[in-house]
Order: C-alpha cells, then sequence, then structure tokens
C-alpha cells in the first residue's frame, strides 16, 4: 500500500498509532506481545523492515523499555506500547528514563485489572500513568485519545511534547479505541523533522563526552535535579493544557470524562438536552498536565460536576481537587472491562438533579 | 642523581592513558574493577575508537564507571546494561557500543536480558567481572558466590541445598549461537592483565565483523566485601576462584563460525 | 641489565601493594607517610629497578608511570 501522501484510511486504533509513528519519523520501536496492543508491534514488524527504521520484538516490557532508554540516550526517536500489566513492569525503566530526562514515546493500551484481569478496556491505569507510576518524583506527558483519529495525531503531539521538554510521553489509550475501526487521515511522512540532540551519547566525535544518568549521590545535587524537573513540569502545566468542552456556557451539570468515556458522554449529554436538562462535557485531553483552571472556573458557575470513568474513581480525585468544594462532585463508573452506556449516564443525572440541594 | 636528570635518558613506557578521566577512583584499594577499567581504556586509546565508542555502565560498583571512561556512556538499571547497550547499537550500528556488569547484574537480575542480548547476537562486547559478591550494596551473596564462601547473607557458608550452585553462566552463554567470542580471563597478575588486554582487542576487532556478541568475563576480587587485604585476594583467586572459574578461551570464531 | 624507574602519583596511590607483589625486582615498598587521603603510599625504595612495566600494569589506580632508558642510551652505559 502507498502512503507516502496524505490519505485517508479505514483502520484499527493500534495500526493506526503505529502507521502515524512511522510517519512521524519512529527510529526504533521496541515492544513485547500483550493483548489488545500487540498490532502496534505487529504492524511494525510488517512495516519497518520496507520502510524505515528498527523494530526488535525484546524478551520482555523490562528489556524493552531498557532498550528505549538506550536508543532514547543514543538520540534515536523511540517508543515502546504495552497494556497493563506490560506497563506496571516497565515502572522501573520509565522512572530512569524521566530522570535521565529521555524523550521517547509510551502507549498504553489499558485493559482491565487488577491482575491479570481481562483483555477488554479499562481506564485503571489512571493514576499510574498521571501520578508518576514508578518510584520518585516524576511525570508523564499523558495524552488520551477519544477516537482513531486521535490514536494517529497524539502520536505526532507526543513525539513533539517529549523532545521539547525532554520528557517522556505517554498516550493512555485503552482496548476498545486499539480495536474499534475508523477513518484516519494521516499527515505526510517526514512532516515531523528530528535533530539528534546535543546530549545524546553517540560517540564524542569533537566534543566533550556525553553521558546519560539518574545518579547523584549528593543530595545537595538531587535535590538540585528534582527542583529542575519540578520546574519543568509546571512549565508544561502553564502551557500544554488541553481539552474539550461542550455546552458548559449554560451548563448546571458538567460531565468529565476522558478517552472513549468522553464519548458516550457526548450522547448522554445529547439525551439530557432532549430533556431539558442543562447538561455540559469537559474532556480532558491532556491527563498530565489536567486542565485544572477550566474546571476551577466551572466549579465556581455549576451545580454539579459528574465524573465518567471506566475504573473505580480515579480522575474524579483531580476533579475534586479542582473543583475545590465549589461544587459536588458525583462519580458513576465501571469496571473490568464493561463499559457505561449513554443511558446509564442519563439516569445518573437524573438522579442527581432530581436530589434535593441543601440549603446553607 | 634527581630524578629529572635521570628521565632525561629515558623514555616512557608505561602510563595512564588519556581516555582515563582525572576523576579520582571511588574503588577500595586493590579492586579489580579499576585495573578492568583501565584496561579497557588503554584499548580504546590504542585502537582510537574513542570517538566511535558508547559505552553502559550497570548499578553495582562501577555505577560511576562513566565518570572514569572519558567516552560517551550511559548509566543503566540495575542488571539492564545489555538491553540499553541494545538499544544504543541498534540505532548506532557503526559504533562499538559495550556493556560493563558485575555478577549480580549480569547473572542474577539480569539473566533474562543477558542470555537475549546474546542469543540475539547483538553486535556488542559485554565485559563481565565476576567478583563472586554484591560489592555495593554491602557484601552479599552474588549467583557466583563459591560454596562454602562466607557472606553477609550466607553467613554460614554458601549451602548448595539451601542456595544452589555457583552459576557458571559464562559456560552457559558459550552454547549459545549468538556467542560470538566467549572468554575468561582474570586481572589479578601482570599476566593475566596482559591477557585480558588481548581479549579486549579481539572482541573490539570481533565487533566490527558484525558476527555475535563477545562476552569477556574478568575473574576478579572485592577485598572489601571478602572481607581480605587486597593481597591476600591473589591467594584466593588463584586457589578458589580459578578451580571454580578455570581461565581461558570458551568459544573462539572458527571457520564454522567465522 | 637494562635501567628503568618509576614516577608515582602518591596521592592518587590507595597503598594496596598490588604492585609491590608484582614488582620481580622487589624495588617497591610501602612509605612511613600517608597520603591527604590518609594511605601510606608505594615508593621506589631500591635502585634496581628495570622497567618491566608489572607494577603499572597491575596498579588499579594508575598510580604508576614506567620509564625505561632507551636501547641507545643502553648500549652507551655498557
Ligand atoms: C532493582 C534494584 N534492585 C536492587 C538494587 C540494589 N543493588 C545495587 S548494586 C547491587 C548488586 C551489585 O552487585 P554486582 O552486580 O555483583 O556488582 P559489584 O558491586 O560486586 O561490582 C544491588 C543488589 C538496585 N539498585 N536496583
Ligand atoms: S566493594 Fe568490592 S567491588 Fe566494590 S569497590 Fe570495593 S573492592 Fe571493589
Ligand atoms: S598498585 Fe597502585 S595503588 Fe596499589 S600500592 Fe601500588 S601504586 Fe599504590
Amino acid at each position: 500500500m502507498e502512503t507516502k501522501k496524505s490519505e485517508v484510511r479505514l483502520m484499527k486504533g493500534n495500526e493506526a498509532l503505529a502507521e502515524a509513528a512511522i510517519r512521524a519519523g519512529l527510529d526504533a520501536y521496541f515492544g513485547y506481545p500483550i493483548t489488545p496492543q500487540s498490532e502496534i508491534l505487529e504492524y511494525f514488524t510488517e512495516q519497518i523492515p520496507k520502510r524505515r527504521g528498527v523494530v526488535l520484538q525484546a524478551e520482555s516490557e523490562v528489556a524493552s523499555i531498557n532498550m528505549v532508554y538506550g536508543a532514547a540516550g543514543a538520540g534515536a526517536r523511540v517508543m515502546t506500547s504495552s497494556s497493563s500489566p506490560g506497563m506496571s513492569l516497565m515502572q522501573e525503566g520509565i522512572s530512569y528514563i524521566a530522570a535521565a530526562e529521555l524523550p521517547c514515546l509510551l502507549v498504553n493500551v489499558v485493559r482491565g485489572g487488577p491482575g491479570l484481569g481481562t483483555i477488554q478496556p479499562s481506564q485503571g491505569d489512571y493514576f499510574q500513568a498521571t501520578k508518576g507510576g514508578g518510584h520518585g518524583d516524576y511525570r508523564l506527558i499523558v495524552l488520551a485519545p477519544s477516537s482513531v483519529q486521535e490514536m494517529c495525531d497524539f502520536v505526532f503531539d507526543a513525539f513533539k511534547l517529549a523532545e521539547k521538554y525532554r520528557n517522556p510521553a505517554m498516550i493512555l489509550s485503552d482496548g476498545a479505541l486499539g480495536q474499534m475501526m475508523e477513518k484516519v487521515e494521516f499527515p505526510e511522512e517526514g512532516s515531523l523533522p528530528h535533530i539528534v540532540p546535543d546530549w545524546a551519547t553517540t560517540g564524542k566525535k569533537g566534543r566533550e563526552r556525553n553521558f546519560i544518568t539518574s545518579l547523584h549521590m549528593e543530595p545537595e545535587k538531587m535535590e538540585e535535579i528534582n527542583l529542575h524537573l519540578q520546574k519543568k513540569y509546571k512549565t508544561i502545566e502553564e502551557n500544554e493544557v488541553r481539552y474539550e468542552t461542550l455546552d458548559v456556557e449554560d451548563a448546571e451539570i458538567v460531565l468529565v470524562a476522558f478517552g472513549l468515556p468522553a464519548r458516550i458522554c457526548q450522547k448522554a449529554v445529547e439525551l439530557a438536552r432532549e430533556k431539558g436538562i442543562k447538561a455540559g462535557l469537559v474532556r480532558p485531553i491532556t491527563l498530565f498536565p489536567f486542565p485544572k483552571k477550566i474546571l476551577s472556573d466551572l466549579s465556581k458557575k455549576i451545580d454539579h460536576f459528574l465524573v465518567i470513568e471506566l475504573n473505580a474513581g480515579q480522575m474524579v480525585e483531580d476533579v475534586m481537587l479542582a473543583a475545590n468544594g465549589n461544587c459536588p462532585v458525583h462519580f458513576k463508573g465501571r469496571m473490568g472491562g464493561m463499559i457505561i452506556q449513554p443511558e446509564d449516564v442519563l439516569e445518573e443525572i437524573e438522579k442527581i438533579i432530581q436530589q434535593p440541594i441543601l440549603q446553607e | 642523581m634527581s630524578q629529572e636528570i635521570l628521565l632525561e635518558d629515558m623514555q616512557c613506557v608505561y602510563q595512564k592513558p588519556a581516555t582515563l578521566t582525572d576523576d579520582y577512583m571511588h574503588y577500595c584499594p586493590g579492586c579489580g574493577h579499576a585495573v578492568a577499567h583501565k584496561i579497557l581504556m588503554e584499548v580504546v586509546q590504542e585502537m582510537g575508537i574513542q570517538e566511535d565508542i558508547v559505552g553502559v555502565a550497570p548499578v553495582g560498583c562501577s555505577v560511576f564507571a562513566y565518570n572514569y571512561m572519558n567516552i560517551d556512556m550511559q548509566e543503566a538499571a540495575h542488571g539492564r546494561a545489555s538491553a540499553a547497550a541494545t538499544g544504543i547499537k541498534r540505532v548506532l550500528p557503526e559504533k562499538y557500543v559495550f556493556a560493563y556488569q558485575g555478577d549480580g547484574d549480569l547473572a542474577a537480575i539480569g539473566t533474562a536480558e543477558t542470555i537475549h542480548t546474546i542469543n540475539r547476537g547483538e553486535n556488542i562486547l559485554i565485559v563481565f567481572i565476576n567478583n563472586g559478591i554484591y560489592g555495593m550494596t554491602g557484601g552479599q551473596m552474588a549467583p557466583t558466590s563459591l560454596l562454602g564462601q562466607k557472606t553477609s547473607t550466607s553467613p554460614y557458608g554458601r549451602d548448595v541445598e539451601h542456595n544452589g550452585y555457583p552459576l557458571k553462566i559464562t559456560d552457559l552463554i558459550a552454547h549459545l549461537p549468538g556467542a560470538y567470542y566467549v572468554t575468561r580471563q582474570a586481572v589479578h597478575t601482570p599476566n593475566t592483565v596482559r591477557k585480558f588486554k588481548k581479549a579486549i582487542k579481539n572482541a573490539f576487532e570481533f565487533q566490527k565483523l558484525k558476527k555475535g556478541t563477545c562476552f569477556i568475563e574478568v575473574v576478579s576480587n572485592c577485598p572489601s566485601g571478602w572481607k581480605m587485604t587486597p593481597k591476600e585476594t591473589l591467594a584466593y583467586i588463584e586457589e578458589k576462584m580459578l578451580p571454580e572459574y578455570p581461565l581461558g578461551d570458551l568459544k573462539v570464531p572458527t571457520q564454522n563460525n567465522n | 641489565m637494562i635501567k628503568g624507574t618509576v614516577l608515582i602519583n602518591s596521592e592518587n596511590c590507595k597503598g594496596c601493594e598490588l604492585c609491590i607483589v608484582a614488582c620481580p625486582q622487589e624495588s617497591l615498598s610501602l612509605s612511613q607517610k600517608i597520603n591527604l587521603r590518609g594511605y601510606r603510599y608505594v615508593e621506589l625504595s631500591q635502585d634496581n629497578c628495570t622497567g618491566c612495566t608489572n607494577c603499572a600494569i597491575v596498579c588499579p589506580d594508575s598510580a604508576i608511570t614506567v620509564y625505561r632508558q632507551s636501547k641507545q642510551n643502553y648500549k652507551k652505559a655498557v
């Protein structure tokens, strides 16, 4: 298939993501099979030998992430992907990558947990993705797609952000987005130029040696590194927040959902509006940095937030922090691979607005 | 007779290689790591590959190898040096790449990475420092600790029933078709150091051929962990370590695998 | 016999004595003095060094530089 020009194709989310990565100038992919994201590795092993770059099926996720560390440290545009149990295995390596400030793309096509869990979609890894995940104080830049098109687009965005901030970026997807087929329009190959950074370990030709490390024995130095990282995360929070809103202007109840549930909530807002309920929706696109400000602003105007997630309630904690007591924050979730339906959301909305509001 | 006058007639026949930095090494007195670093860097200097090489340091006493080796280096997670080296070599196939690892790093926590890196025949050099103990964390038992060896976690001596056998990982990996050159060397006497140096040179020459992984075990010492003076470790190496880990080539390129 | 000598960087020496064991001429010994880091360091204590480099080769801390009489000068001396 000719894939040089910008074009529209019908594709699975996982494959769209992989195709996008090749077009984004991916130098190397290292990964290990796990459902529901194995199509990514399969797509690369089929396409990369015919196009450009390195693809390697590693012996484990532990090996994959450390290969990513090596290749990213050597200045390559590099990525790995996995699903929840595999992502857990990678956490030590991700912490090293964040500490050594290496740009790379991590993709978690989340499945239901805990444990071996299920291969069905879930958002149970929100905490792991947005709060660090591994040891120490670090953050990933986390993008949450809600369509196959975004599975493609966010690859470009994630590489741009990762390289801009020298920080690992993650696409937090789920099993349903990975497997569903939709039309997707691809950018042209080569539209994201990559310059080998001057800090990379490529052999010390004509310069002082470079080294990549996360070890600093003096506490003063380690605190300095931490302060530097925190400053960087702050800058990211100030500049890179992304979200979408729907019908929030006059809303009395605002749904908050990311990824696939955001699409379900779109439908729920429609259903609610048909019934004359002033509902709206905020969809965080970046989970870190989290869109605190819009939620905080809304919390002063609306009666209720209702957070919808495919987990036991994780992002809801961040919404509560943003609302800071200005309005009640409700939660409805499904777990274990179960998907919530628009009608369920509507029912929840109705329950909430029928509750008598306590008088002060 | 002052030394200056004397030196005038003389030529320098051995000095610290310029490929080592001026940093004072943090290693304990008499530690084999330091000898291995120096020899590795001597070869890098003699082969003129200082600008074309990337090394990977492990977690272990040699975690700071990048402070001493004046080349581009990365510090990998515990046990994952060969995976990081794989990542580097795959994206920089024309550079020399090596992983430098201790026995806990390579033969315990990193066993899977070690075996699979070599099984893929990654065109890198792995230098494996076998001192039979965990130096960095204070002298705990290593997979390579000898039977009967007392360590902080085998205070009554390593016991087969409880802890299994010393892991001869070098013998194991020599069987892998991806291994191109496998040898066991030491650095405790002038002669063993000279042979080790030759082995490093061989390994970098072989790396150019892209025929598979080169693996050099170094039977080394850990005076602090063994609770011995450096001088005492020499006899221990000869009498205890070498019978278990005999020196010599385990696999050399032949007509067949050439 | 070819004449040699060694220069010892006493501040880098950790007094491990491996060079003393390696020296076939028994030219080296530990000084009574200590360096800034608190180690007794090695000294050339006899004038019989041949410049064989054995001591420097085994020195972990690259503390020894070895010099040897060049062939030319050796002939002159003989
Ligand atoms: C994941 C992880 N587990 C444990 C440790 C602690 N640790 C640091 S070094 C080391 C063992 C080092 O021993 P070895 O590899 O034999 O090297 P040596 O210090 O003897 O040179 C251990 C267990 C760690 N840093 N990371
Ligand atoms: S603890 Fe052992 S291995 Fe570590 S520096 Fe000291 S002697 Fe060397
Ligand atoms: S081998 Fe080096 S460090 Fe050890 S005593 Fe001799 S000069 Fe000093």
